[in-house]
């Protein structure tokens, strides 16, 4: 079986496993308890916390844990501008985002604010300068995610967040949820104020979600209830699962120059398969992340595709997993000016550190049977 | 590498007259100890300074490190040059090229100390300046306000060019002024206490009193992180006591008194720090305290408390108001350790209404009807427990739960 899922989610690290196993097994006692079992669970979370912040080289902010990048999304955006709307309440994001930017800004939309989705380029990206055109005296948040998570196209953070750094007022979210572990972030020097990160992503294990929050800013709670996570987040921590999700995010970062020049080599081995198959066409243009290539058969219904390549033991995707099971065209091919049924028939392939020249070997020809074998019955099936 | 070099300039052990050189050489140590991590670093002593030879080492670390040792006054970064005219002049214009931040005046301050170097300051300033102003035709002279001052030293060994004087912390190196215990809470003003008395010179050994099960372990971990903290300061390790207090704090509550309780415990601390410092052979004990902070700050409490040990007591923040200590806490790096919320003893079984003005006669009177006093006061001297504390040390979160499982 070839495994080319990893944006969805990725195999955990065999150490991180035990990490979690081990952890599990002996400190069950809960991190808030007054009693020693307690007080050790709580400093596992902080040695955890002091990892992260390590790893990512932050000073000038906490890390809070969640359960995943999904309640990071929500608690940033929802938390900042529930929290600030005295301020203003104009938000800037962009129409590509995850579902759990994206509807999270719906949802904020219908309590009153105003939502600026800013538009992409053909090739998948913002520009700079629109950001800063859409900022108005009312503007309190901008959220733009690093890497898209189905295009795989690498949004411009570092200029964006260093304009923005004349802005005091309004804050800078970066979703990096399918950037970390793959490429370098430098959040205090790009001026990013809340970044959200999800362990199941880089080899951690499921259920825990990384968010940053430079120091001075406060949160309008998802959740009531205790006062864990430094009053931002209530609700007992996953110890086993922050303990190894901290060991996930260093040994993916630990790794991850390597992993890049691997996966660009890979990409670019796919990326000629691909334009030498007449009926797919690559999506989203230059610069992308080095782990993800994307293609649609224009007038296939993807999942046929995703099926058969199963039948040749290939686990791809079609967009993103969140949304994969509704089938409308992909708002993020929309936005990227893809016709209906282009944005219909996306493909996702996204790698891991398991996979060599070969498995693209593998890959590339199980796809031009798929394709051979669609090929007679296009535009009948759709 | 812009700067070879980075002087150190003494401070109050020049007044010192005889005992010049038994500083100086303390000081060496000091830097040396600080510096131990680095490889190849070289030292040249003269007048009043030393010279710390980076031998390739990027100067911001070595210069963050130095200008938190006592005993030093100002640190500058220095580009050395040999004593050419030409050279100084190259080397003052390459400073002045790199420097981050264009600046639109600037001014040459040349010192000519070693007087057989051929122009004397006033030709040095014109000369090196002309230089720099023909390089950087932007660039203006002010002589009163400039952004920069460009400072050329000449001196028989070298002349040495920099700009850039960084403020050191001053005092005495460390331990040349006796030692002396520290009386450390927990609290916002006793490491600030602590790293006052360490600039003077002394060394401390730190006491801490705990009241298990009415503390928590907590409270502990963190006194064992400011002691830390202060032994980064001083470059060595520092010595903790942990004495174990519940006992007589048990039954200096149960004495009925409950105006005069901190009085009373305030009286057994100092009974058991003064036997802690004859054992260690420390002279003084140095407190926090702060006049009129609270009840038991107040002249006429410290006269009652005080009367409990012989031995000198220092109280560096008597005079301050809380926010200056404040301020200095947060510049020590204590201040975020020091309000973490756990409780020490001082805080546990505190009276509606302390006394500030405590009755000696009456306060003596219930001591001595306290069935075991002198044996608690042994026998807490005697549990007490001691920890040799360095800022390496690893601290309870960074050694949490197992190394294998990050």
């Amino acid at each position: 079986m070839l495994y080319f899922d990893h944006c969805a989610s990725t195999p955990p690290y065999d150490e991180v496993v035990q990490t979690m196993m081990e952890v599990m097994r002996s400190q069950y006692a809960n991190p808030s308890s007054l009693h020693r079992l307690g007080a050790d669970a709580d400093k596992l979370i902080e040695r955890s916390r002091a990892l992260v912040a390590q790893q990512l080289q932050t000073t000038k902010g906490e890390w809070i844990f969640t359960s995943g990048g999904t309640e990071s999304n929500n608690l940033a955006i929802k938390g900042v501008a529930r929290q600030y709307q005295g301020r203003g309440k104009h938000l800037i994001t962009t129409q590509i985002e995850h579902a759990s930017v994206y509807e999270s800004f719906k949802q904020l939309e219908q309590e009153g604010f105003r939502v600026t989705y800013l538009p992409v380029d053909r090739s998948g990206h913002v520009r700079p300068e629109h950001v800063i055109e859409a900022i108005t005296d009312e503007t309190i948040l901008v959220s733009i995610m690093h890497v898209n998570n189905e295009l795989g196209t690498i949004q411009p953070i570092e200029e964006i967040g260093m304009r923005l750094k004349q802005y005091p007022k309004i804050l800078f979210h970066v979703d990096a949820v399918q950037s970390i572990g793959k490429l370098p972030i430098a959040i205090e020097q790009w001026g990013i104020d809340l970044l959200s990160g999800s362990a199941h992503k880089l080899r951690g294990p499921k259920g825990v979600g990384f968010l940053y929050l430079r120091s001075g800013i406060t949160l309008y709670p998802l959740f009531t209830g205790g006062t864990q996570e430094g009053k931002q987040r209530a609700g007992t921590q996953n110890v086993p699962g922050i303990v190894a999700s901290a060991k996930a995010l260093r040994m993916s970062l630990e790794s991850q120059t390597q992993r890049n020049q691997k996966h660009a080599s890979l990409k670019s081995q796919l990326n000629s398969i691909i334009d030498d198959i007449p009926e797919l066409k690559r999506n989203g243009g230059e610069p992308s992340s080095s782990h993800i290539v994307h293609f649609s058969y224009p007038g296939m219904k993807p999942e046929v595709i995703i099926h058969m390549l199963e039948q040749h033991g290939i686990m791809a995707s079609t967009k993103s997993a969140c949304s994969s099971k509704d089938d409308k065209p992909s708002r993020v091919l929309l936005a990227i000016g893809a016709s209906h049924e282009q944005a219909t028939g996306g493909i996702r392939i996204s790698f891991g550190d398991e996979h060599a020249e070969r498995d693209i070997a593998a890959l590339g020809t199980a796809l031009r049977l798929v394709v051979e074998h669609l090929k007679p019955l296009e535009r009948r099936l759709t | 590498m812009l700067y070879d070099q980075i002087v150190l300039r003494y401070g109050d052990l020049m007044v010192k007259g005889r005992n010049r050189n038994k500083f100086e050489k303390r000081m060496l140590e000091q830097v040396k100890q600080a510096l131990v991590a680095y490889e190849n670093i070289a030292y040249f002593k003269s007048f009043g300074r030393l010279y710390v030879k980076l031998n390739g080492h990027p100067y911001e670390p070595v210069a963050d490190r130095l200008k938190d040792l006592f005993g030093i006054v100002s640190l500058s970064p220095v580009r050395s040059t040999e004593l050419d005219l030409e050279k100084i002049r190259e080397a003052a214009l390459t400073l002045m090229q790199a420097l981050p931040e264009k600046p639109a005046t600037f001014k040459v301050s040349a010192k000519r100390a070693w007087k057989k170097f051929p122009h004397n300051s006033q030709e040095m300033n014109h000369l090196v300046g002309g230089h720099v102003l023909r390089a950087m035709p932007d660039l203006k002279v002010n002589v009163s306000k400039p952004d920069v001052e460009l400072r050329v030293d000449i001196q028989e060994e070298a002349t040495y060019v920099y700009h850039e004087v960084i403020a050191g912390a001053g005092g005495f190196p460390f331990a040349s002024n006796g030692k002396a215990m520290l009386l450390l809470s927990g609290g916002i003003d006793s490491p600030v206490a602590g790293w006052l008395a360490l600039r003077k010179g002394l060394e401390v050994e730190a006491v801490h009193f705990h009241s298990y099960p009415f503390t928590s372990e907590q409270a502990k971990d963190k006194v064992i992180e400011l002691t830390k903290r202060l032994s980064y300061f001083s470059g060595e390790p520092i010595k903790l006591h942990l004495v174990p207090f519940t006992d007589i704090q048990t039954t200096l509550v149960q004495a009925k008194s409950d105006n005069l309780i901190i009085t009373l415990m305030r009286r057994a601390m100092l009974r058991i720090t003064e036997q802690l410092a004859l054992r260690n052979g420390a002279n003084g004990i140095v407190t926090g305290e702060s006049l009129g902070q609270v009840a038991s700050q107040t002249l006429p409490s410290m006269n009652v408390i005080g009367r409990a040990t012989q031995l000198p007591q220092l109280k560096p923040l008597i005079m301050m108001d809380k926010h200056e200590i404040i301020r200095l806490a947060e510049r020590i790096g204590t201040y975020e350790t020091s309000i973490l919320p756990y409780e020490d003893c001082c805080t546990l079984f505190l009276p509606k209404s302390p006394s500030t003005n405590p009755n000696l006669r009456i306060t003596e009177k219930i001591e001595s009807l306290i069935p075991s006093y002198n044996q608690l006061i042994a026998a807490a001297v005697e549990g007490t427990e001691e920890l040799l504390l360095t800022p390496e040390l690893q601290t309870a979160v960074q050694s949490a739960g197992e190394d294998s499982w990050f």
